[in-house]
């Protein structure tokens, strides 16, 4: 579904990603981890171009995604992203966050984007907030808008970063009650999280990184029983708790 | 002192003075905003044609300007756009007023776009919208709203700045003023007076309803 080839990235002097060498299968659910500055967010922000690059190449369901312009936008829709930080639309309520790209990208009419709206946001359990301002709602349920936003667009993989990060701790399981639910239901998905719960409870492969390259790549079980690298074993020494 | 208003056409000349404001500010929020869609476009040269227009239209005195229009197109270039003498120095005038205070505008703006989170514009080109549609949709109608005030301010101070259309002899209030203060040297005082309310009668509304408008349309964040 999502083929990534030798691709290499720098920001001024400082090389990002390291022939990054990626395969992801259709329904597969890829969980990325690693310390802070290893590239995590660049290579999940270069699958939808919100990054360019230099060198390799990423395909999606065998089509690489254009340099710019409309065919650009047009394939994009294709790939759901969700940030850490939400990015709802402030002026917009969260119905027509919902229905906008539908509206203008997918060209559907206004009834079709309203009711495809409310029954995504029946699925991730935000149906009384519909005709609020994102501002008004509290972190966790602006995240799971942010998911019904990207799932309204019908993608073929969605990308998440960090979702959880920037959440009170009591939010955090509703929003990953969602993505399980996600996950269950078939959806492609890479998933930059430390939440070690969501990853073996959903993920079939964790991809582990560090300094912009693919350290280790395995199955939940074996990465978090019995890591290989000592990038690894350093790293998940400093997050699991002891 | 009321005589002042029968022997002289006051009002008209605040009605010139409220015709080139409107014109004017219309005038300069196109241009404006089409400058600020140059400046946030993710095109390099896009980009500095827009720096180059506020950079230059900024720094250069609006006399100039407004005499530049004067001189330069229509006695030079003969670029007369009505037969009408006053007319047609009624148009170029609003032609450089607009010109002027759209690089006000489109620094107003730029201002508001930047009260955007970049995540938001973001998030719009990751659901597919192009960048006109991100534009549309998502950044300028918050940008808008952020950018009230320094608009009301720009036009307060267009209000204002239309007295410098008589340098090129647009019938408006301040040309009529210096008429009426050679002719009634007596009433000096007076005809400021009622000048200077005229402007601020023209103003304080605008202040007030930015003030107002602002707060009603903030986006909450
Ligand atoms: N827009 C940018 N400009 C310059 N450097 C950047 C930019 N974005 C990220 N970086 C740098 O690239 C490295 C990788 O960042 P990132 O992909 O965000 O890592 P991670 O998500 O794993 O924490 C970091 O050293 C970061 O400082
Ligand atoms: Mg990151």
């Amino acid at each position: 579904m999502v083929v990534i080839t030798g691709v290499n990235k720098h920001f001024g002097d400082l090389h990002v990603l390291k022939d990054i060498d990626l395969t992801i299968g259709k329904g597969e659910v890829v969980v990325v981890l690693g310390p802070s500055g290893s590239g995590k967010s660049t290579l999940c922000r270069t699958i939808n171009r919100l990054e360019p690059f230099e060198t390799g190449s990423i395909t999606i369901d065998g089509k690489e995604l254009p340099n710019e312009g409309k065919p650009l936008a047009q394939l994009r829709a294709d790939v759901g992203m969700v940030f850490q930080s939400f990015n709802l639309f402030a002026h917009k309520t969260i119905l027509d966050n919902i229905t906008l790209g539908p509206m203008k990208v997918r060209k559907l009419s206004k009834a079709d984007a309203d009711k495809q709206a409310k029954d995504l946001l029946e699925r991730v359990g935000v149906t009384a907030q519909a005709n609020k301002y994102p501002a008004q709602l509290s972190g966790g349920q602006q995240q799971r808008v942010a998911i019904a936003r990207a799932l309204a667009m019908k993608p073929k993989v969605m990308l998440f970063d960090e979702p959880t990060s920037a959440l009170d701790p009591e939010m955090v399981n509703e929003v990953l009650e969602v993505m399980t639910e996600l996950a269950q239901s078939g959806m492609t998905m890479v998933v930059i999280t430390h939440e070690m719960g969501f990853a073996r409870r959903a993920a079939n492969r964790v991809v582990f990184m560090a300094d912009g390259q693919i350290v280790e790549v395995a199955t939940p079980d074996e990465f978090f029983t019995a890591p290989k690298s000592h990038r690894a074993q350093d790293f998940l020494g400093k997050i699991l708790p002891h | 002192m009321g005589d002042l208003f029968s022997q002289y056409n006051v009002l008209g000349a605040f009605g010139i003075t409220i015709v080139l404001t409107v014109l004017s500010a219309i005038g300069a929020l196109v241009i404006g905003t089409f400058v600020a869609i140059m400046r946030v476009s993710p095109v390099a040269f896009l980009n500095k044609l827009g720096a180059l227009y506020v950079n230059l239209v900024r720094n250069t005195p609006l006399t100039l300007i407004i005499v530049f229009c004067n001189i330069g197109f229509i006695v030079n270039l003969g670029m007369s756009v009505s037969n009408d003498f006053a007319r047609n120095n009624l148009v170029w005038s609003v032609i450089g007023l607009a010109t002027y205070h759209a690089a006000f505008v489109c620094e107003a703006l730029r201002s508001g776009v930047n009260t955007v989170p970049t995540g938001q514009a973001e998030a719009a080109r990751a659901i597919g919208l192009t960048f006109g549609q991100s534009l549309r949709e998502v950044l300028l109608p918050q940008a808008f709203r952020g950018a009230i005030t320094p608009l009301g301010n720009t036009l307060i101070a267009l209000t204002k700045n239309t007295t410098v259309a008589t340098a090129i002899g647009v019938a408006e209030i301040a040309g009529l003023m210096k008429t009426m203060q050679e002719d009634r040297a007596d009433l000096m005082i007076p005809i400021f007076l009622i000048v200077a309310f005229g402007f601020v009668l023209l103003t304080l509304p605008v202040g007030l309803l930015t003030t107002k408008l602002s707060t009603k349309l903030a986006v909450k964040r």
